[in-house]
């Protein structure tokens, strides 16, 4: 694997392979955790938990990678999270109002939100997001018209919200009215699916930490999300990945948005019970 | 006159030739065996697919091809030194037919579930529509055609000790 990686740096050219070279150096020296943060790694809370033990994305990464999100100034995610805080107290829609409006200081109001989503909403009879959650404060009681999902704003509006809980443990509801959502998410995350005939699990539960050609597999954790991508020139959201992942195996992937990938959210943040939030984190 | 009967000897020369071809087609050249008719006989397939022998050359780029067979993806495989990732997932293809005759190695990229059993990560790659949610331009298709698993099979076969 060493001698590998020392292949590659010299055919590829030292800028483009930093970004691909795998993170797990064994005997490298320690890196400095993603700002904000104290550890990548936990301890699974439940006996029925599949893993041993629960790593962060980050634990995976290049250390050039790592290296962008040590620091918010070289993280290319806050171009996004400074937007996002630019609309947090922008007036819009008929009742004349912005999200300080109701919710004044995000340092203050915001600082586990994001850590707790999807959340049970009683007035819908269903689980939402934050994306969702974004969206129903826009045109319930800003009176705004929804973002479309994936659209700057959304991103940044979400990048900005989850940015505040940063550090905050993800611990998500799963029994009462959120029992038979995580349920359908856990099915959707065994079932194989696509030409590939592959489950989430066949890669991020059986096999990560192992090189799939260029890519390291990690446990699919969700903690960093939104995400910035070097693949994508800009930050996407979870669903997008979820999308990503469903095509790669030649599947039809859900929608985003949906209720099949908001059911697999709620039990893939489960998985990831007890990690501290990360957003936004900076991925291949 | 002349110009019809110059009409005439090609229109029948061209029938001969399309006569020919048909005769050909359905007998000397048979077309691959479907996905559904391949059979699994004590993990081992002995005939070819297509009943004749694959091509080292294009095995390699089937092999190596993301759009292909992609099997770098999962395993390591020596020969292929120069290419720059070589996946982990599985175990390293060195020296494969050393432990795998021709008829099983055709058996396991045929459909590796009925050689490893169903747990398997590795994809079948001639069987088509037989899971769930698969995407449209996919529909009907097999991973590798019947020609693409022999070249596969024949570069396999170059892998000894
Ligand atoms: C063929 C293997 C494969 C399958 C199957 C697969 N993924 Fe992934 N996934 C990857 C790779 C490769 C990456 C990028 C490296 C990484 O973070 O693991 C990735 C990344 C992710 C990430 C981002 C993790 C991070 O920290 O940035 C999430 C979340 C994820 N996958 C969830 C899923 C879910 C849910 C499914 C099932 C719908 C799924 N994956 C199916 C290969 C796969
Ligand atoms: C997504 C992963 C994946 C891909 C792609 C893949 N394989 Fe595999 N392969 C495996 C795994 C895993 C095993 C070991 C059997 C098991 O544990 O399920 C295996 C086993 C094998 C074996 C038996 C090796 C031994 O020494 O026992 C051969 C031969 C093989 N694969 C050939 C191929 C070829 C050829 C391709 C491409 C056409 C390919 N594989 C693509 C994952 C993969």
């Amino acid at each position: 694997m060493e001698l590998k990686n020392k292949a590659t740096v010299s055919a590829l050219g030292v800028a483009f392979a930093a970004l691909l070279v795998p993170g797990l150096l064994a005997g490298g020296e320690a890196l400095a955790l993603p700002e904000g943060i104290e550890t990548v790694k936990v301890a699974p809370t439940s006996k029925d938990h599949p893993l041993d033990e629960i790593l962060s994305g980050w634990h995976f990464r290049s250390p050039e990678t790592q290296a962008l999100q040590e620091d918010d100034f070289e993280n290319p995610a806050f171009l996004w999270v400074e937007q996002g805080e630019e609309l947090w107290s922008t007036v819009e829609g008929a009742a004349n109002k912005s999200c300080s409006s109701c919710h004044d200081d995000a340092s203050e109001t915001m600082a586990t939100a994001g850590a707790n989503m999807p959340k049970w909403n009683e007035a819908l009879g269903k689980p939402v997001n934050l994306e969702q959650q974004i969206n129903h404060c826009r045109t319930e009681r800003m009176e705004a018209d929804a973002w479309k999902w994936e659209s700057t704003q959304l991103l940044a509006m979400t990048a900005y919200v989850r940015n505040q809980s940063r550090g905050e443990p993800v611990a998500v509801q799963t029994d009462g009215p959120m029992k038979p959502w995580f349920e359908k998410g856990k099915d959707i995350y065994y079932t194989r699916v696509g030409q590939l005939d592959m489950a989430c699990s066949s890669c991020h539960e059986g096999y990560y930490g192992q090189q799939i050609r260029a890519d390291r597999l990690s446990q699919g954790q969700t903690n960093g999300f939104p995400t910035y991508r070097f693949k994508w020139q800009k930050i996407g959201s979870l669903h997008r990945r979820f999308k990503g992942c469903m095509k790669n195996i030649r599947a039809t992937p859900y929608k985003v948005g949906s209720d099949e990938f908001l059911a697999l959210e709620l039990y893939t943040a489960w998985r990831g019970q007890g990690l501290p939030v990360e957003a936004p984190a900076v991925r291949q | 006159m002349q110009s019809r009967h110059t009409t005439g000897l090609k229109l029948f020369a061209s029938l001969g030739a399309l006569a020919v071809s048909i005769g050909f087609a359905a007998g000397a050249v048979a077309a691959p065996i479907a996905p559904q008719d391949v059979k699994i006989v004590d993990h081992k397939i002995d005939a070819s697919l297509t009943g004749a022998a694959g091509n080292v050359e294009a095995g390699k780029k089937w092999f190596k091809g993301r759009k292909a067979g992609n099997c770098l993806a999962c395993h390591e495989n020596s020969d292929m030194a120069s290419e720059a990732f070589h996946g982990e997932i599985g175990p390293s293809l060195d020296g494969v037919a050393g432990r795998y005759s021709e008829g099983q190695l055709r058996a396991i990229l045929v459909n590796s579930k009925a050689v490893f059993g169903g747990e398997t990560i590795m994809p079948s790659f001639y069987r088509a529509n037989f899971g769930h949610r698969i995407a449209k331009s996919f529909k009907d298709k097999t991973i590798l055609s019947a020609e693409q698993v022999e070249d596969v099979v024949a570069y396999l076969k170059t892998l000894g000790e």
